[in-house]
């Protein structure tokens, strides 16, 4: 249910987010059986929107039975909120009906674009931070509030390039989008640390210059190692990964900055036992009371 | 052309550069940077196909299904962020793919896997009770005039070859041994409750559940369908939970 009262967060966050201040996990379908029989101690479970725009069948059956004893976190991963031509009003209409029918705590998208066109490219592709992308993309966001009737949340990206004519800092774009359209912060911190390995940034400085404020959720996943042509370190968020120590730090930092918030621990790939993913959640957890119980 | 336009476009088409204007902090070549996007684009959508189709890629082997799927990607990207909908155009790609000639009940297998995909996801519809279907059957009246709505992830395959027994050897130790490739089956492909099931049944029955599915009364689709054992397919589409509705068509 949302909760925007709930007096153990602040007033601006509680309106971006119904989510309990505790660790979550992505819901994958190998183990559906697992979570109706062991009824694990979870925080609240994610799903991908995209997923679950079929008809019927063992996806709905699922989602419905745990959605009965879960908060649920709706994260789409196909509407292209940065794309150069308009939002598809289908797809949008798809999660208003799915929204309808799930009642999820949280909505979120992310900050770049998938489709071109007809054509969907199934990545979080880039997007050059200067004043038309900006204009687009909080008309973009508006469009989906207005149609979904509710705030969502935007994630911040993983990026491996940047565009000689952006004319904003990333985080100021972010900081920018978050201020003219209402919309939250979906908090990935294994995509800061991502992206600021990839262009030579200090993650701390990135954290703060974000926004915030207006977290309502945080992401934690791993990524993989890679290099450029000048053998500098690459890292790709590709989810197929334990969370790194170094995003375990950062996450850390966050917490401290922000007290406790939502957290889901991002598996896509290589997808392990769901105790294993347990595990990573119980020291999620464990972080969320020791920040919640600092003075 | 528009910065997505040409990103877009370089990300699905390898021969063309890495599109201008990118750039990198530490001055790494963009193009090292842009094969990121390139290769998660390009494997993500292999690896959907992969998904999809494992009898296909067990068929042909992990590295000919890649290099297949890879050009069908490049000439067919999704045109929907709905990734369960990719792949429809696979078979027919399939089939006129001329490196897997040599395997040429592949695309069949194709279809038969697309179309369990779209089983397993179908609406929902709960089954008619037996009894209720018994007493439809027995009533003289109006048995002339039944008709019966079946489940919405039932689907037919007529294929030239043994498509049913192909797959099913690839559900645990894949072998053809035994096998008659060239012997022709017909698949009924449904979804019963949470699980997807697949039929091989005969030519007649094969007719006769599609006149079914194309609204025709019990006995006109019986009569109109080459000989076939109507109780055994009676029997199984009731005891598969296939029949969803029963009613009489009133005559004109």
């Amino acid at each position: 249910m949302f909760t925007p009262d709930d007096p153990a967060l602040p007033r601006t966050q509680a309106a971006l987010t119904g989510l309990p201040p505790r660790a979550g996990l992505g819901l994958k379908t190998g183990h559906f059986r697992e979570v109706l029989d062991t009824r694990p101690d979870i925080g609240f479970f994610e799903v991908h929107a995209e997923n679950y725009m079929v008809a019927g069948g063992p996806f709905h059956h699922f989602l419905g039975l745990i959605r009965e004893q879960y908060p649920l976190s709706l994260h789409g991963v196909g509407l292209s909120i940065g794309s150069e031509g308009p939002l598809d009003t289908q797809h949008l209409q798809r999660l208003a009906e799915l929204i309808e029918r799930y009642q999820p705590h949280s909505f979120s998208e992310h900050l770049a674009w998938s489709s071109h066109g007809p054509v969907f490219l199934n990545d979080l592709l880039p997007l050059a931070y200067d004043e038309p992308t900006l204009n687009r993309v909080c008309a973009h966001i508006d469009q989906v509030q207005n149609t979904l009737k509710r705030p969502m949340l935007l994630e911040n990206p993983a990026t491996y390039l940047a565009f000689q004519h952006s004319t904003y800092d990333e985080p100021d774009f972010i900081h920018e989008v978050i201020r003219r359209s209402g919309c939250g912060l979906l908090l990935d911190v294994n995509n800061v640390y991502v992206s600021c390995v990839n262009h030579h940034r200090d993650p701390l400085a990135y954290l703060d210059a974000l926004p915030l404020h207006a977290v309502g959720e945080i992401h934690l996943a791993g990524f993989a190692e890679d290099s450029d042509n000048l053998g500098d370190r690459l890292l790709i968020d590709d989810h197929g990964a334990p969370i790194d120590r170094a995003v375990w730090a950062l996450y850390w930092q966050t917490l401290d900055r922000i007290g406790p918030m939502a957290t889901l621990i991002e598996r896509d790939n290589q997808v392990p036992s769901f105790n294993t993913l347990l595990a990573e959640a119980q020291q999620a957890d464990e972080m969320l009371l020791c920040a919640g119980s600092r003075p | 052309m528009s910065m997505q336009s040409a990103f877009s476009a370089a990300l699905l088409d390898l021969r063309l550069p890495c599109p201008a204007g990118l750039c990198s902090s530490n001055g790494a070549d963009p193009a090292s940077r842009f094969a990121v996007y390139r290769n998660n684009v390009q494997n993500s959508l292999i690896n959907a196909l992969t998904d999809g189709y494992p009898v296909v890629a067990q068929l042909v082997g992990e590295e000919f299904f890649r290099a297949m799927a890879a050009i069908f990607v490049q000439q067919q990207p999704p045109q929907s962020p709905l990734m369960s909908r990719y792949g429809e155009a696979f078979a027919d790609f399939i089939d006129a793919f001329e490196p897997a000639s040599s395997v040429p009940y592949l695309a069949d297998v194709a279809r038969l896997e697309h179309l369990r995909t779209q089983a397993y996801h179908a609406a929902d519809a709960g089954p008619v009770r037996p009894e209720q279907i018994t007493a439809a059957l027995a009533a003289p009246q109006g048995l002339s005039d039944l008709c019966f709505t079946l489940h919405p992830s039932l689907h037919l395959l007529h294929s030239a070859y043994a498509v049913v027994a192909i797959w099913a050897a690839h559900q645990q130790q894949p072998s053809l041994e035994g096998i008659e490739i060239h012997q022709a089956q017909h698949a009924l492909i449904l979804r019963n409750g949470l699980e997807v099931e697949v039929y091989a049944i005969d030519h007649g029955a094969s007719v006769f559940i599609r006149h079914l599915i194309n609204g025709q009364p019990l006995l006109a689709a019986a009569e109109n369908s080459p000989e076939f054992d109507l109780s055994q397919t009676l029997a199984l589409l009731i005891a598969r939970n296939v029949i969803t509705h029963l009613n009489n068509k009133v005559t004109p």
